[in-house]
């Protein structure tokens, strides 16, 4: 039943993710949220990247604003300059991020926690220096402009192109949850030293799902040049990855849902209130971050299913989860022995 | 030879700075397990509050710099109160986190209120000449401010029990506990402490800079890499990593590349920390 339920729900928010363009593209400011919703699966798909590597391993990447930089820039010179096909230079766009994620992962995952966190961060810090002083590679302060094929002139082309690619992102990442990577990944996530001690090999799970991490984040970063259609050095600003971490925490780490509500969301609110509140929005995005943390660590979707199981338990009398019933099996024994 | 000498000591005026906020993140590293990186962040806060002091409230410089500690030393201890303490017990990734949030809430008030760059005058605007050097007087207020604090830091440390019971709980948290020593007072005058280090170093250094809100992001990187580089906890590594990194970076912006410099010190963080995953000297584990 909650199978179903679930189901229905995804299908329900899809049905309303294809339909969105064809009522906004029908007024001029409607169109611009078109581009807004766009940039903001773009940043979903970035969130489901950081996904892999800090729901599922527990480490918090901040180089993913760096690697969605790289994969922007990177597609921006396949495509412009050197006059790749689109769709050929996506594919070696996301190899050629995956590439340098392994080579950074692999000696950065050694490290832990917070020394993770730094190491990635001065990481990210170092690729924006070099990006804002190497005017060959970033195009210097006129930036690098990407003149696209016409047919993905339209707003809402780009638009189905991303949710395409979104969606497929959301299915690959529960597949590789699903299938015998994502246990031990998880293993490894909640105590690292056990997930090491009964053999499962912790600095592999986490190198493969940083690579497959930065993947994904080229892909975004593909995105992220289309929809932009110009790139400056500030694309691999070190903020990216500060906003990509909080739209995943805010949304719902370790789940599928989470990335995706928490970026399309809060992108869209904070472009929305960007001429009535200016700078001061990241003022209350600070707030809510930490707010979040502090009281709701696994964030929306996360608080969401929490107060699902707790309203079942309380109210929805036998339909509990499969989980929580093995649970529940001595006490109804119990009750069973003294009704009879 | 002058240019050499003049670029030293500008290494040790920047070191100064860096040994000053490194000693409060070490601290607070050291006896809270906190990874606080917003510190940096009421750094630049400090140097505002100098500015709304000085320059808007019409203070004396010196008058100023005790009012900018002692505020900033009561934000501290609020900061610990209220994003650190819940999240106490907690992974240290979260803690790691909620610094950012403080960050975004520090950067876009002071960016929202001001967004233009300030700058802040001298408050003894001259020079002295030294073995063929010249520089500002502010230079030399900023080092010797810099040893004054440190020396008085290390005395609380090592002579007064409330310092001692720092450094008990340092070493042994538990065992401190143990013997009655509270950790939530301990918390408190620990950040009260860093805090105002932070305060001294922006006061003393706001007059050679000009203020931005995001002053304080690349000095917390840099202080993270002194932490590291001189092992998490050590007072000592941080003051030696401290005035290390100051001079050579100094070095590296005279004789190689100015465009680079921060390159050269994240670098050497990531090389430390590939070829030993938890820092230098002490092999703390990091949760």
């Amino acid at each position: 039943m909650k199978k179903y339920a679930k189901i229905g729900l995804y299908l329900l928010v899809l049905a309303a993710a294809i339909a969105l363009p064809l009522l906004l593209n029908m007024s001029r400011k409607g169109k611009n949220h078109i581009s807004i919703l766009t940039l903001g699966m773009v940043w979903a798909i970035a969130a489901l990247s950081l996904n892999l590597i800090l729901g599922y391993t527990g480490q918090a990447s901040l180089a993913h604003g760096a690697f969605m930089g790289i994969g922007a820039y990177c597609f921006a010179i396949l495509f412009e300059r050197v006059g790749i096909n689109f769709w050929l230079a996506v594919p070696i766009t996301c190899l050629v991020t995956a590439l340098i994620g392994f080579l950074v992962g692999l000696p950065s995952l050694r490290t832990k926690g917070p020394y993770f966190a730094i190491f990635t961060l001065c990481f990210n810090v170092i690729v924006l220096v070099v990006f804002f002083n190497w005017t060959w590679l970033s195009g210097g302060v006129q930036g690098q402009a990407i003149t696209l094929p016409s047919y993905l002139s339209q707003r809402w082309v780009r638009y189905y192109v991303v949710l395409f690619f979104l969606i497929l992102v959301m299915l690959i990442e529960r597949q590789i949850v699903k299938s015998l990577a994502g246990p031990s990944l998880i293993a490894v996530r909640s105590n690292e030293n056990l997930a090491e001690a009964v053999g499962i090999r912790t600095f592999r799970e986490k190198l493969i799902a940083f690579t497959a991490s930065c993947f994904l984040v080229g892909l975004a970063g593909v995105f992220f040049a289309m929809e932009q259609q110009h790139l400056s050095p500030e694309a691999t600003s070190y903020l990216a990855s500060f906003y990509i971490l909080i739209y995943l925490l805010i949304g719902g780490v370790a789940t599928l849902g989470g990335p995706v509500v928490g970026a399309v969301g809060l992108y869209w609110l904070l472009s929305r209130f960007e001429k009535s509140l200016g700078d001061f929005r990241y003022l209350i995005f600070g707030l809510i971050l930490i707010f979040v943390i502090i009281y709701f660590p696994m964030g929306v979707v996360g608080g969401i299913k929490k107060l699902w199981e707790w309203a079942k338990e309380r109210w929805g009398g036998k339909e509990v989860p499969s989980d929580t019933l093995a649970y529940r099996g001595p006490d109804e024994e119990v009750r069973g022995v003294s009704s009879d | 030879m002058s240019f050499f000498l003049s670029q030293v000591i500008i290494g040790i005026q920047l070191g100064s700075q860096y040994v000053m906020v490194a000693l409060g993140l070490t601290l607070i590293f050291g006896i809270l397990d906190i990874s606080h990186f917003a510190h940096g962040h009421l750094y630049m806060v400090g140097a505002y509050l100098l500015y709304v002091v000085m320059v808007l409230g019409g203070i004396n410089y010196w008058l100023a710099l005790i009012i900018c500690m002692a505020a900033l030393a009561v934000a501290g201890v609020a900061v610990e109160r209220v994003v650190y303490r819940p999240l106490r017990g907690k992974p240290g990734i979260n803690s790691f986190i909620a610094a950012i949030g403080l960050i975004l809430v520090l950067e876009s008030l002071v960016g929202g209120i001001q967004p233009n760059t300030l700058s802040v005058p001298q408050p003894i605007d001259s020079t002295v000449h030294f073995l063929g050097t010249t520089m500002e007087v502010q230079r030399l207020i900023v080092i010797f401010g810099a040893i004054f604090f440190i020396v008085l830091l290390q005395l609380f440390i090592k002579r007064t029990r409330l310092g001692t019971a720092i450094e008990a709980m340092s070493q042994d948290r538990e065992g401190a506990s143990m013997v009655g020593i509270n950790v939530n007072r301990m918390s408190a005058l620990t950040f009260a402490l860093a805090t105002a280090l932070a305060a001294a170093a922006a006061v003393m250094m706001a007059p050679l800079a000009f203020l931005s809100p995001g002053m304080g992001s690349t000095l917390i990187l840099k202080a993270f890499v002194i932490v590291v580089i001189g092992g998490l906890g050590s007072m000592k590594g941080a003051i030696f990593g401290g005035y290390i990194l100051g001079i050579l970076e100094a070095l590296a912006i005279a004789y190689v590349s100015s465009a680079y410099k921060d390159v050269f010190a994240f670098g050497i963080l990531i090389v430390i920390l590939a070829i030993r995953p938890t820092g230098l000297f002490k092999g703390r584990e990091a949760t």
